[in-house]
């Protein structure tokens, strides 16, 4: 496959995956400003803001900011209206290599985005809307794609996408901890309260939430899950056994960092959240470093510095 | 739902002679008939929302817009289209030996047919391409000649495109289109399929391999998202089942052309470029061109790669060129042509120059070497200072310019604003050649100006499409029908891949997506900037731009 559409496909995944994660986050913290009048709106939305990525907020900055920076505003990078849009951009540039569902899917979704309709959609409802599409477009993936390199590279984007996204979800949660109602919220934005509960037979406490969501083999968003199933990608793409250790870089520092979460200490991990989960945030984009020179560097554009129209 | 329509001016209406309606349109009149006034509207909002969420655009200076496309289709009888077919083979063959001659011993300038400084003043005339042999003998893989009907209802020859000519990604997604929005109307005709196009294409790619590769990789040449034709490129990509390569996916190696792939480099053979010339190698042309490949010439020449369609098949195209192609015709295939060239003078000779400038407010004047419709003058319409202007240019290098009554174009009845009116139309019928022979795809691009008595059919010019139907006659079998599609070979196996894990230079890395503003600006192929002139329906779409 050629290594332009081989980083299209990864891009695909991560931008679709961004998108909802992002609308899961929103819908957590709008609820929660909502509903709890404790809490400080300014303090509240500057952590949101920073765990995002926004590091040139205002001083003082309203839920409305919030939402226009990280959902509506397509000019904003982080927001979820720019990750569509990204998104499709990206589906555009390997358009002939996906099947038309596919496409139309992605199309369809960032019609709505470029028509305005999406703009005109409120809150909560809006979080719902870009968690139906995203669910689509991936439901759309598996039953269309072929288990090519190109769905590896697209399940690959979204694996460690998640990874990213899960463990910003999980600082959110401890930035405004104190309330195991943050937790509650945090899994419900995961659809992953009912399994907690089930899996930790009702005992909710803040350290059960947070080890279920980073740690959790079986459930699909957790952190380890995610890396797991990017491990696998990886492996899956990397054809020739290896006989002794792990060739590939990505591979590595995902499965570091994956047994790092496993194996130490629930007390240690936790004991500081923020940090902890800047970390692996930090070993994602490396790992997309390493992808990008191992599989995509062909795709990089090659200067030619002629003497003239010989 | 016809009531009402009127024809207006000299102009052919295919559809109404005054109040009779003509014999292809018989069926379509009944069909529609039962059809409310609300229901057509229903469905061309339907038909116009559908090509936005499938995502048939084409772009203007990098915005994407869907292709309006009318719902009324055109209809051409199998007798009418019998001619065009033959006619349009017969003018890619004598292309095609033109090229052939001009690029090796030059017979036709011996013989006097025309002159020798006509092509080597041509800016389209590429040394680079001189005394290469392709291995098939095929330079014009792909052709689409534009045709229009004169107020006596005869087609004739507008220009020929034998570079890059685009549009028949609209004539596949039209019909798709069409049918889905008039099924009773479609299931009434017995309409020549345009489907089988992709499968041609690539069978005509396939046999023009470099010889001894008996399972060649194809690939498609875009110039990238950017460029208004991008849709095309990735239709027929898909379609075909071939990689959709830019330019820097593509490197050469000890005169070989390799693609990168996640695997390393691998081999290509054909390239169906849909980039211009001028862009193709920054070594041979632009030095500044980010959309080529360096050292692709210099492996087309050494026979390693198969461009198509060929390098400097511009000069066949060429305005001037073409008031030869009658007698270019005569010469090389003994036949009269099929279809005549709309009339035309060369300023350049002396009895015409006289004749021409005696008329110059009736005309239209073109530059010969002026491409996108740059330079042209429409004699009605220009004021008497442009008029004067034009008289000494002429007088100044008379032999740079043609002239050409002005022609009306044919209406065919349109539904415009919930309106039904005639509207202007071309036919764009799009030829591939295998080196066997060359097969006209039925039917082809109908382009139609939608504004009231505009002439002017370019889509960058507010122009839309239209379905073209070619009937299929009381003797073809509906079995021969359904038969109609490509002379499809063995399925391709596995591409070989070469494996080299040192190949790929790894430079930064870069963000997955990037808007450069450069890039975007080359991929639309704008040429370095020319004064604006007017643009007319007789234009040349100069390379690869919407249609």
């Amino acid at each position: 496959m050629l290594s332009r559409i081989a980083e299209s496909m990864f891009w695909i995944g991560r931008y679709v995956e961004r998108a909802e994660d992002t609308a899961r986050i929103l819908d957590v913290q709008t609820s929660l400003l909502l509903e709890d009048a404790t809490l400080d709106v300014d303090e509240t939305c500057h952590g949101l803001l920073s765990i995002m990525g926004v590091d040139d907020a205002p001083e003082h900055v309203d839920l409305g900011y919030v939402l226009q920076t990280l959902a509506y505003d397509p000019r904003s990078p982080v927001s979820i209206a720019a990750a569509i849009g990204a998104a499709r951009e990206s589906a555009r540039r390997a358009r002939e290599t996906l099947s038309v569902p596919l496409w139309e899917v992605i199309n369809t979704t960032n019609r709505d985005i470029v028509s305005g309709r999406f703009a005109t959609r409120r809150t909560p409802g809006v979080f719902q809307w870009v968690r139906e599409r995203a669910a689509l477009v991936n439901g759309t993936a598996d039953a269309t794609m072929t288990r090519d390199e190109g769905w590896q590279f697209l399940m690959l984007g979204r694996c460690i996408e998640r990874a990213d996204m899960t463990s910003r979800l999980v600082a959110t949660a401890s930035v405004t901890s104190g309330t195991t109602d943050q937790w509650t919220s945090t899994l419900r934005a995961c659809g992953a309260y009912e399994a907690f509960l089930r899996t930790y037979r009702g005992l909710s406490t803040e350290r059960a939430a947070a080890e279920f969501l980073l740690l959790d083999r079986l459930f699909p968003r957790s952190v380890v899950f995610s890396l797991n199933r990017a491990e696998q990608c990886l492996d899956n793409l990397e054809s020739g056994g290896q006989r002794a250790g792990i060739q590939n870089d990505a591979q590595r520092l995902l499965g570091r960092t994956r047994a790092e979460l496993e194996y130490r200490s629930l007390s240690d991990v936790v004991a500081d959240l923020p940090t902890e989960m800047e970390r692996l945030q930090r070993t994602c984009a490396m790992a997309t470093e390493a992808v990008t020179k191992r599989f995509f560097a062909g795709a990089e554009a090659l200067a030619w510095h002629g003497m003239g129209g010989a | 739902m016809f009531e009402g329509y009127e024809t207006s001016g000299p102009a052919y209406d295919e559809m109404f002679d005054g109040d009779t309606l003509r014999s292809p349109y018989l069926r379509l009149r009944e069909t529609l008939a039962t059809l409310t006034q609300p229901e057509i509207v229903t469905r061309v909002e339907a038909l116009q929302a559908g090509y936005l969420d499938q995502g048939v655009t084409f772009d203007i200076g990098g915005e994407e817009r869907a292709f309006p496309l009318d719902i009324l289709p055109r209809v051409i009888e199998q007798d009418t289209w019998t001619t065009l077919d033959s006619g349009v083979q017969q003018r890619v063959k004598a292309l095609e030996m033109f090229l052939a001659d001009i690029y090796d011993a030059g017979q036709v300038f011996d013989d006097g047919v025309i002159p020798r400084r006509v092509i080597t003043t041509s800016s389209h005339y590429h040394r680079a391409a001189a005394n290469v042999r392709p291995p098939n003998g095929v330079r014009v893989h792909v052709s689409g000649i534009d045709l229009i009907r004169d107020n006596a209802g005869e087609f004739r020859v507008l220009e020929d495109n034998v570079r890059v000519p685009s549009g028949v990604s609209y004539v596949m997604t039209n019909r798709r289109a069409i049918s889905s929005a008039l099924p009773e109307t479609t299931a009434a005709h017995r309409i020549r399929p345009v489907a089988g196009y992709p499968q041609r294409l690539l069978a005509a790619l396939r046999a023009a391999a470099p010889a001894g590769v008996t399972d060649p990789t194809v690939v498609v040449l875009t110039p990238g998202v950017y460029n208004g034709a991008y849709f095309e490129h990735a239709l027929l990509a898909r379609t075909m089942g071939v990689e959709l390569v830019e330019g820097r996916d593509l490197e050469c190696r000890r005169g070989r052309v390799m693609m990168r792939t996640t695997q390393g480099l691998a081999p290509v053979h054909v390239i169906y470029r849909r980039v211009d010339d001028e862009f193709l190698d920054p070594v041979h042309f632009r030095a500044d061109s980010m959309l080529g490949v360096p050292g692709l010439i210099d492996a087309a020449r050494a026979g390693n790669v198969v461009l198509a369609n060929a390098v400097g098949n511009g000069v066949a195209d060429d305005k001037l060129v073409y008031t030869y192609l009658p007698d270019i015709i005569r010469y090389y295939l003994s036949e009269e042509p099929v279809i005549k060239n709309v009339d035309t003078w060369r300023v350049g000779d002396a009895g015409a120059r006289e004749e021409v400038l005696d008329r110059l407010d009736e005309l239209v004047l073109k530059p010969v070497d002026g491409s996108g419709g740059k330079g042209i003058v429409i004699g009605p319409r220009a004021t008497r200072a442009e008029l004067d202007e034009l008289r000494g240019k002429i007088l100044d290098s008379p032999r740079d310019w043609i002239a050409q009554p002005v022609v009306q174009l044919s209406t065919v009845p349109t539904f415009v604003d919930g309106e039904l009116g005639p509207r202007h139309v071309d036919l764009r019928p799009f030829a591939v050649n295998d080196g066997n022979r060359v097969w006209v795809l039925p039917g082809g691009l109908t382009r139609v100006a939608l504004a009231k008595g505009e002439l002017i059919v370019n889509s960058s010019r507010g122009g839309g499409s239209k379905d073209t139907w070619v009937l299929a006659g009381p003797s073809v079998s509906h079995a021969e029908l359904g038969a109609e599609t490509a002379p499809v070979e063995e399925p391709a196996p596995v591409e070989v891949v070469e494996t080299s894990r040192d190949a790929a230079p790894a430079e930064t890395p870069g963000p997955a997506i990037t808007a450069m503003h450069e890039q975007a600006e080359q991929q639309q192929q704008l040429g370095p900037p020319v004064v604006e002139g007017r643009r007319t329906s007789l234009e040349t779409p100069g390379g690869d731009r919407p249609c």
